[in-house]
């Protein structure tokens, strides 16, 4: 068994040492990163590929004179880290001074409470290797056997991480997080080669323990087993179902829309609409990292800066945007606690980490209920090509199956749903109670959405 | 040389000492700058550098992989007893490593040769482009609102030794500039993008003209200002030279990729020999189309870039292979392993996937369709390769009524099914143009371009929301 490492004051004293190196006049901020990972795949029930390694690396910001120069290394070796300091300060040079851009001071951090987050669990770095692998082929060959119509396994997988980050700037901010994850998936094939479908199963949770095999495999077999023999629908106008996952990436596109940044740049749906109802009453929407159970979960944002709930939309009206210190400055307001980083490898942007709708009471045919007929939809495909936050149209492939009488019926493929983000907001009957945490900065839950254009045959 | 061969040759023999059967080492150093341009003035300039090494280790079907930014001889020696002991099971070495031959005088590839390296132009000559791009594009219009550009440029030196004996490198270059336009009318906000990069230096900018560039995405989002709904249901699509070779790229190229066809994950397996698509359709993958931006001299496991024919008049030939996978089947790597860092394996992908011209006027194709839509732009796509099933999103669009395009649609997304919409490929013209992307696969981006003449597909369904 392995020694429980950490490095978090490895990090953080780096981070001073890059940051304690400000002239007089200049402003920097330091944020270093070190992940561990293992990464297993197995095919026909042998390991394709395993994969054990670590990563580090930093992303220096340099302000001097309002002008803002970053610069990043995959590399925690002092003259990579020398050259990317000096890289950062060339860099800020050929910028333009903005007045709006600097680093926070610790009285903004600390203006909310840290919350007391618990997103690391020792017990993942004591999990032997072998006890991984022999879980990603236990699976690999229930999910095979589990149903007489599986023909294989696409890819069955198993992957972990250890993460520690530090954060520090010459202003006196001063922090250092870490969390773990672990999580398992397996690619169901089901059906002939004249009747093809796939279906995905997944189980996540901040150790080894807490993953369930019996999910997986209990959904990666429905997933993909109950779309044999979809055809393509007609097309028509028709109320629509969101599977959790796929009100996950819905909130995603949405979030966009709340982003100071695009605000301040008129590149928001939402651009003068604070206070006006901008959805159904019944849509309630808050950006909560400070939920532990949500994987994206933090303490404290980008800059250092304390992380809070933040309400966008209450009953249908809208709230308030997301905000970095940056873009709050310039829109003469505080910071929302909602910076966040791509890595070490870029400057603190604007983003959600754990954006969900407020769930409701129903299940997801409860939800259906009230409709002649809806469709289920069981995934999107396309969401980056056939959605535009900024135009608000939302096209996408799906499939699905068809809800009539109180129950599940045929299965539907090869067709597409569209709408606007605007229309679908106002369209919401009903949010289901089935919350989902799912990776990524959005929670699934079931959502019922009244109308939207079905394309088929 | 990023690494000695004397210390390859240690470090692959530390990676077969628990029985591997092959073993490889990837060092990488790549070096990245970019600028963008928002709101008028310079908002951030950015410089990256990732250095580092990944080492494989092959034994019988299993392959285990370390990745290290340790480019000393001790730090790669514990990546490659990783390695080894992540599918080794305490067997003994088995194989030996040869002497390690280098293959290559010089480690500066044909493209760089070429090429007017990014580090060797002053910065403020990249951030006066940027400049010039958002000035032509304001001119467009006073509807444009907003403009964003950005410069990226990239040079990759990367250097792969196997225990075959293989020493090879090559040094990469790529550049690329992008603008993004938002105007607003009275319908709303509309966006418009050009994006166009190449597997060239600076002097990508003597091919391209940035206040063209600029102009073609403020043009894209005003036009868009003035769009009706799209239709929706099925319909002629024609795709405009340049626009559609996404759809190649969806439709059947990843469905043509040997890993997944290995893993029963491609309706296109047990098909070779056969008519896959309409007679009209020949799909190449060329690693080494002129200075594409999914060109390169060898690929990430040392192979030779080659032109794969992968269907000839609609008859399927062959698949993309890389080299684990085409050791396997006995037979040679098309060229195909790609990776996105040293801290990915590498895997089948595509470089340059295109449809070369066929002999059609492609104003008589348009001539020829009562009704449809007509693509200029595509926003890019994805497949389930299992069942075939694609979408890709319309970027800028046109309906076609009476053999004319008439007005401009909103943005929809289409879908299909590859193995059928290929075989409804029914007019093909004489023109000619690629498309510059990034192609995701299990987590990895790699660039790619893709092309074709204009075309057309009998039908497709279109997502539009009018009924």
């Amino acid at each position: 068994m392995s020694a429980i490492q950490t490095s978090q004051p490895v990090l953080l004293e780096l981070c001073e040492q890059i940051a304690s190196s400000a002239h007089p006049g200049e402003e920097i901020e330091a944020y270093a990163s070190r992940s561990r990972e293992t990464d297993i795949d197995v095919f026909d029930g042998a390991i394709a590929s395993l994969t054990v390694a670590g990563s580090s690396g930093v992303g220096i910001r340099v302000i001097q004179d309002y002008r803002q120069g970053f610069a990043w290394a995959g590399s925690l070796d002092p003259d990579v880290i020398a050259d990317a300091l000096n890289e950062a300060r060339d860099n800020a040079k050929f910028a333009e001074p903005d007045e709006f851009n600097g680093l926070v001071d610790r009285e903004t951090a600390n203006a909310h409470d840290r919350p007391e987050l618990s997103l690391w669990d020792d017990r993942l770095d004591a999990v032997e290797l072998d006890a991984k692998i022999a879980y990603a082929l236990d699976l690999d060959r229930r999910v095979r056997g589990a149903d007489p119509r599986i023909r294989n396994v696409e890819s069955t997988s198993y992957g972990d991480g250890l993460v520690e980050s530090a954060l520090v700037s010459s202003n006196g901010i001063s922090a250092t997080n870490r969390r773990t994850i672990a999580s398992a998936s397996s690619v169901a094939i089901a059906g002939t080669t004249d009747d093809t479908q796939t279906g995905y199963g997944f189980s996540v949770g901040r150790t080894f323990e807490a993953l369930n095999s019996d999910e997986i495999l209990a959904m990666a077999v429905e997933r993909s087993t109950r779309l044999l023999g979809a055809q393509q629908p007609n097309g028509r106008r028709i109320a629509v179902l969101f599977d959790p996952m796929v009100t996950a990436s819905f909130l995603g596109v949405l979030s966009a829309a709340f982003n100071g940044e695009s605000m301040l740049k008129g590149r928001s749906l939402f651009i003068d609409r604070l206070g006006e109802a901008i959805a159904a009453p019944a849509v309630h929407l808050v950006d909560d990292p400070t939920d532990q159970r949500s994987l994206g979960a933090s303490p404290y944002d980008g800059e250092g800066v304390s992380c809070r709930a933040n309400t966008l939309i209450a009953d249908g009206i809208m709230q308030g945007f997301l905000h970095n210190s940056y873009t709050a400055r310039r829109a003469g307001t505080a910071t929302t606690g909602s910076a966040v980083r791509g890595g070490y490898r870029s400057t603190p942007g604007v983003g959600v980490r754990s954006l969900r709708l407020t769930p409701g009471l129903q299940s997801p045919l409860e939800l259906a209920q009230p409709f002649a007929e809806v469709l289920y939809i069981q995934a999107v495909h396309g969401l980056h090509s056939g959605t535009n936050p900024i135009s608000g149209d939302f096209s996408v492939g799906a499939e699905g199956i068809m809800i009539r009488d109180g129950a599940y019926q045929e299965p539907v493929r090869e067709l597409t749903i569209a709408s606007t983000v605007p229309k679908m907001l106002f369209a919401v009957t009903g949010i289901g109670n089935d919350t989902t945490y799912l990776p990524g900065g959005t929670v699934g839950v079931s959502l019922l959405i009244e109308e939207m254009m079905m394309s088929g045959s | 040389m990023l690494v000695d061969n004397e210390v390859c040759e240690r470090v692959l023999g530390e990676a077969l000492k628990r029985g591997g059967e092959f073993a490889e080492i990837f060092v990488e150093d790549r070096r990245a700058t970019s600028a963008r341009y928002d709101e008028g003035r310079v908002e951030e300039l950015t410089s990256g550098r990732d250095r580092g090494a990944g080492i494989r280790v092959i034994v019988g079907e299993s392959t285990g992989f370390a990745h290290t930014a340790d480019l000393s001889e001790a730090g790669l020696l514990e990546a490659a007893k990783g390695a080894a002991t992540a599918v080794g099971r305490g067997a003994a070495a088995t194989k030996s490593v040869g002497r390690l031959v280098e293959q290559r005088a010089s480690n500066r590839s044909s493209s760089t040769n070429k090429a007017t390296l990014p580090e060797t132009i002053d910065k403020g000559a990249k951030i006066a482009l940027l400049q010039r791009a958002d000035a032509a594009a304001r001119e467009v219009s006073g509807a444009i609102q907003s403009v964003s550009v950005s410069y990226a440029d990239s040079r990759r030196k990367i250097q792969i030794a196997n225990s075959d004996g293989l020493s090879t490198g090559d040094d990469r270059v790529r550049t690329r500039f992008m603008v993004q336009c938002v105007a607003s009318g009275d319908t709303g906000m509309q966006t418009g993008m050009e994006a166009p990069g190449r597997g060239m230096g600076f002097e990508f900018f003597n091919d391209f003209e940035v206040e063209s560039i600029a102009r073609t995405a403020a043009e894209r989002s005003v036009s868009l200002l003035s769009a009706v709904p799209a239709p929706s249901g099925q319909m002629a699509v024609v795709l405009k030279r340049g626009a559609g070779g996404v759809l190649f790229h969806e439709a059947c190229g990843h469905g043509l990729e040997a890993d997944l066809v290995q893993r029963d994950a491609s309706v296109f397996k047990d098909r070779i020999g056969t008519q896959v698509a309409s007679e009209l359709v020949t799909v190449i993958d060329d690693g080494t189309f002129a200075r594409e931006w999914g060109t390169y001299d060898i690929d990430d496991e040392g192979q030779a870039a080659q032109r794969n024919v992968l269907i000839e008049n609609g008859v399927l030939t062959d698949y993309m292979w890389d080299l684990v996978r085409a050791r396997k089947s006995g037979r040679a790597s098309s060229g195909n392993g790609r990776r996105e860092t040293y801290r990915h394996l590498p895997m089948v992908r595509m470089t340059n996937t295109f449809l070369p011209a066929g002999d059609t006027d492609p104003d008589a194709i348009i001539r020829d369709t009562q009704y449809g839509i007509y693509c200029v732009q595509l926003g890019g796509g994805q497949v389930d390769t299992a069942t075939g099933d694609f979408v890709f999103g319309v970027t800028e669009g046109y309906l076609i009524e009476n053999g004319e395009i008439t007005r401009p649609i909103r943005a929809a997304q289409l879908v299909g099914n590859g193995p059928q919409t290929m075989t409804l490929v029914d007019a093909v013209g004489n023109d000619f143009e690629t498309w510059t992307g990034t192609c995701g696969k299990s987590g990895q981006g790699v660039p790619v371009s893709s092309g074709q003449p204009t075309l057309r597909v009998a039908r497709m369904t279109v997502g539009g929301t009018a009924s």
